[in-house]
């Protein structure tokens, strides 16, 4: 059997209420809120998060394969997923992969994956979905957008959704893009997109992926599928292929909630409705982008014995209501902003990078083998690698210690005005790692006035400096997210 | 340790220029100002220098900047780069090169143009792959007073009034002094009332942000007295490096200082100090910020783990107190531009002593005590120097 052997997702902990919008900008304001990821996240970070929760209770190096699937890739040439993959502690002899451009990118990815799986070139592949998508300032589009990920694990043992068949159709057109140059998508009439791709393409490959399977809509449990950028046309497109209203895991509550989140989308409408699910539930999940592919999938027993996952109910529940669409516009990079009066920070080395890349991406760092202290010392500084240790002067005589999954407490702390910073002040805390060892961190995803002296946090993948197209990532601690 | 600089070592000259922002002097200006005044208090000439030590950490590249500036004549020119302790290192190798019997009379320099940076601050200390927390100077001490407060059972209003005296006092004796950069009175409220740079620290928390450059010119004890009446001998020069586990292992409490209270405890058993309290007649410490100066008091064994708050508040650190600390203003008033505070605050105790501190003047001092602390509370390099007639 092959499947879906375990799932999560990631929520930013900033929404902003539609309203907001309206207030900048005058004009109309859609209902509800909308998902923003923070200043130190992007796609990439978001992906590891819903890795990270779908990795749970999981061995990382029982993972054979990683994909990022995309349409906001912070680099043109440079693959994510290998940043990814350290972050993740995952095996160095994986494969791993960024598919991009389509809105439908995860499940493109998916089927990849599952190629991989049934021909026994891999055992389990991870696949990851993420989208921070920008669209101009003041329009429609910039309201009804979202920022999430999502995060399958798919593989051949503890299936807890079997993957039954699959269907794909491709269709050229241009419904949204961006050029080379392009910041923000464009996108033609949805009308014409509705009327001519959406609604066509979507029941074709969801009636193609039912007939290879000898399924009829009233079969199904639940059937998932991408909304596109009319939210009302979903059910429409349900009603006319025969499901009834209650079949349907409405995009609606997650566009009144969360927004459109591109290629996350299915991905986090799917782990919405596996947190609900019964064995023997059959779910008929599609994604739609350039051309649509299908899935049938039911869920097994084994579902019942699925451990905790944050998911998509728990994310969103915790949340942090946005005070302006000014902190959208800055955390985005939009508008040119007043540059802190602060050191100029200097250019990123790739040769260091390199060399740090477990210390930094990974949070690598040591447990002495004689006096058992475990060390962590952030990379770049000539105090890296340790060599020797801070306790007893070991020299050269450690086992590997991660850092990336401990919970710490906040030792103390301060919010440091003076330091530059996309949504001041800086908070940053000297905190104690659960077993032992301590360093200084920046606290993200923070109320300023709930941090206090014994707080319990742990650790987050952030993006912390750009430099000539280059992103340098890195972990900050958060109070612990829900 | 097999020897001691005790009393082998005089200093009988020092200069120092007045601290600021500086526009219309340069890095030479800042040398050539202090050491020409050391030169004239010294009654020598710069062909009697026969090797100098220069500490700075930004403006100077090899010990050329100094020789340069100065037109030196093919002496023996050393930098000293030893982050907030560079100027009181240079002493300290100096001193070391003096008692050794090398040399004669050797020249200690520190200075540091800072000003030319267009923002007040430090220059950047980046590491190579930018993956730290940002915190700024004034951040990574904020967490300290966050620390001491919870520590001790100070709500912040009590913590931050405490604090605020110490910046207080340090502005009453500032204003005393023509050298000093910031000569603004301060009272409690203001100090209270201004802004946050970083929790619980607010502006007058934090010393300021200045250029200046100050000098030594040091012979040996035997010879001092040929130079003038009153040299200044030295009685300790300690530095105590870090292996900088504050940060990595969880038993630091970022409430003290250890290398501090190392270095002094070290500078107290070369000088034969017992009972610092009663011993030293004045100091002046690494004032970076005013939590640096309340756990630097408890550090050098001034006031008892904890109870520095009674001890200001008793007032025994003012410039009339039984202990006064910064008598001349401190890094507060006179900013901190980095390789020329070490000397700057000998200078200091070497007007006192020689009881030349005009309206600061302390009643009969005896032994004087200077205190640097460098990089961050948790991975520090600090310097304890005493001084006495």
């Amino acid at each position: 059997m092959i499947g879906i052997t375990s799932y999560g997702a990631y929520i930013p902990w900033h929404r902003m209420d539609r309203q907001l919008f309206l207030k900048a900008w005058g004009g109309f304001a859609m209902p509800g809120e909308r998902a923003v990821a923070y200043y130190d996240e992007d796609s990439v970070t978001m992906a590891v998060e819903a890795a990270i929760d779908c990795l749970r209770d999981i061995d990382s190096h029982t993972v054979d394969g990683l994909l990022f699937a995309t349409t906001t890739s912070p680099y043109k040439e440079k693959l994510c997923s290998a940043t990814m993959a350290l972050a993740l502690a995952l095996r160095r002899d994986i494969q791993t992969a960024d598919i991009t451009s389509s809105l439908r990118s995860g499940t493109t990815a998916m089927n990849f994956a599952l190629d991989a799986i049934s021909s026994g070139r891999a055992n389990s592949m991870l696949v990851t979905a993420s989208d921070m998508r920008l669209s101009p300032p003041s329009g429609m589009t910039e309201q009804a957008l979202g920022d999430a990920a999502g995060a399958l694990l798919l593989g051949k043992d503890n299936v807890i959704v079997e993957v039954q068949g699959s269907h794909s159709i491709s269709d050229e057109l241009a419904a949204t893009w961006r050029g080379e140059t392009d910041t923000f998508i464009r996108s033609w009439e949805d009308r014409m997109t509705m009327d001519e791709s959406y609604s066509k393409v979507m029941p074709e490959a969801m009636e193609g992926v039912m007939k290879k399977c000898g399924l009829s809509p009233k079969d199904f449990a639940k059937v998932v599928f991408d909304p596109p950028g009319d939210v009302r046309r979903h059910g429409r497109v349900a009603g006319e292929l025969g499901f009834e209203p209650a079949q349907l895991l409405d995009p609606g509550g997650l566009f009144m909630s969360v927004g459109l989140l591109g290629s996350a989308m299915s991905f986090t409408m799917l782990v919405a409705a596996l947190e609900q699910a019964k064995p023997g539930d059959k779910i008929l999940f599609a994604s739609y982008g350039n051309g649509a592919d299908a899935f049938v999938l039911q869920v097994t027993d084994a579902i019942e014995k699925f451990g905790e996952r944050r998911g998509f109910h728990k994310h969103l529940e915790s949340k942090k209501m946005m005070r302006s669409c000014n902190d959208y516009l800055r955390w985005r990079d939009i508008v040119p902003l007043d540059q802190a009066r602060r050191p100029e920070r200097g250019h990123i080395s790739v040769a260091a990078n390199w060399r740090e890349r477990y210390v930094d991406l990974g949070l690598w760092g040591v447990k002495c083998r004689r006096c058992g202290t475990p060390q962590y010392d952030y990379g770049g500084m000539t105090t890296t690698p340790i060599r020797v240790c801070a306790v007893c002067q070991a020299v050269d005589d450690f086992e590997d210690y991660n850092f990336a999954r401990k919970k710490a407490t906040v030792f103390s702390f301060t919010h440091d005005m003076l330091a530059p910073s996309l949504d001041p002040p800086t908070s940053v805390a000297m905190i104690d790692f659960e077993g032992g060892g301590r360093s200084l961190f920046d606290l993200t995803d923070r109320d300023p006035d709930q941090v206090q002296l014994g707080m319990e946090v742990e650790m987050t993948f952030r993006k912390v400096f750009a430099d000539r197209g280059l992103n340098n990532y890195f972990w900050k601690a958060r109070p612990i997210r829900c | 340790m097999a020897g001691s600089i005790k009393d082998r070592v005089a200093i009988i000259g020092m200069g120092c220029t007045r601290f600021g922002e500086l526009w219309d002097k340069g890095p030479t200006d800042l040398v050539v100002d202090s050491v020409e005044e050391a030169y004239t208090d010294a009654g020598i000439e710069a062909k009697d220098i026969e090797a100098l030590w220069g500490g700075s950490i930004f403006t100077a590249h090899g010990g050329r900047f100094f020789t340069e500036a100065l037109r030196m004549q093919y002496i023996p020119a050393t930098h000293v780069v030893n982050a907030c302790a560079s100027g009181q290192d240079a002493i300290r190798n100096a001193a070391y090169a003096v008692a050794a019997g090398i040399y004669d009379i050797v020249l200690a320099i520190g200075v540091e143009k800072i000003k030319d940076e267009g923002m007040s601050g430090l220059p950047g200390m980046d590491n190579r792959t930018h993956t730290h927390a940002v915190a700024t100077m004034p951040g990574v001490f904020a967490i300290m007073a966050t620390k001491y407060f919870h520590r001790y059972g100070l709500t912040p209003e009590e913590g931050k009034t405490m604090l605020a005296k110490i910046s207080v006092k340090s502005h009453a004796n500032g204003s005393l002094n023509p050298k000093a950069h910031l000569r603004n009175v301060l009272t409690i409220e203001r100090v209270l009332n201004a802004p946050i740079i970083a929790w619980p620290l607010g502006l007058f928390d934090c010393c300021g942000v200045s250029d200046g450059g100050a000098a030594a010119i040091l012979t040996s004890a035997e010879r001092a007295k040929e130079f003038r009446k009153d040299p200044v001998y030295i009685k300790a020069l300690q530095i105590c490096g870090t292996p900088s586990s504050g940060r990595i292992t969880t038993d630091y409490d970022y409430t003290h200082v250890e290398e501090s209270y190392r270095a002094g405890a070290a500078a107290y058993r070369e000088a034969g100090v017992t009972d610092p309290l009663k011993e030293i007649s004045m100091a002046e410490v690494h004032d970076c910020f005013s939590i640096t100066e309340a756990v630097t008091m408890e550090d050098l064994q001034f006031s008892p783990r904890g109870k520095v708050k009674d001890d200001i508040d008793a007032g025994t650190f003012e410039l009339n107190g039984e202990l006064p600390v910064q008598p001349d203003g401190g890094l507060k008033c006179f900013g901190h531009p980095i390789g020329a505070s070490g000397i700057r605050m000998v200078y200091e105790l070497y007007l006192q002593l020689q009881g030349r501190a005009d309206k600061r003047q302390i009643k009969d001092p005896k032994l004087g005590l200077a205190h640097n602390l460098g990089h961050e509370p948790y991975a520090p390099l600090c310097s304890v120097c005493i001084v006495g007639l």
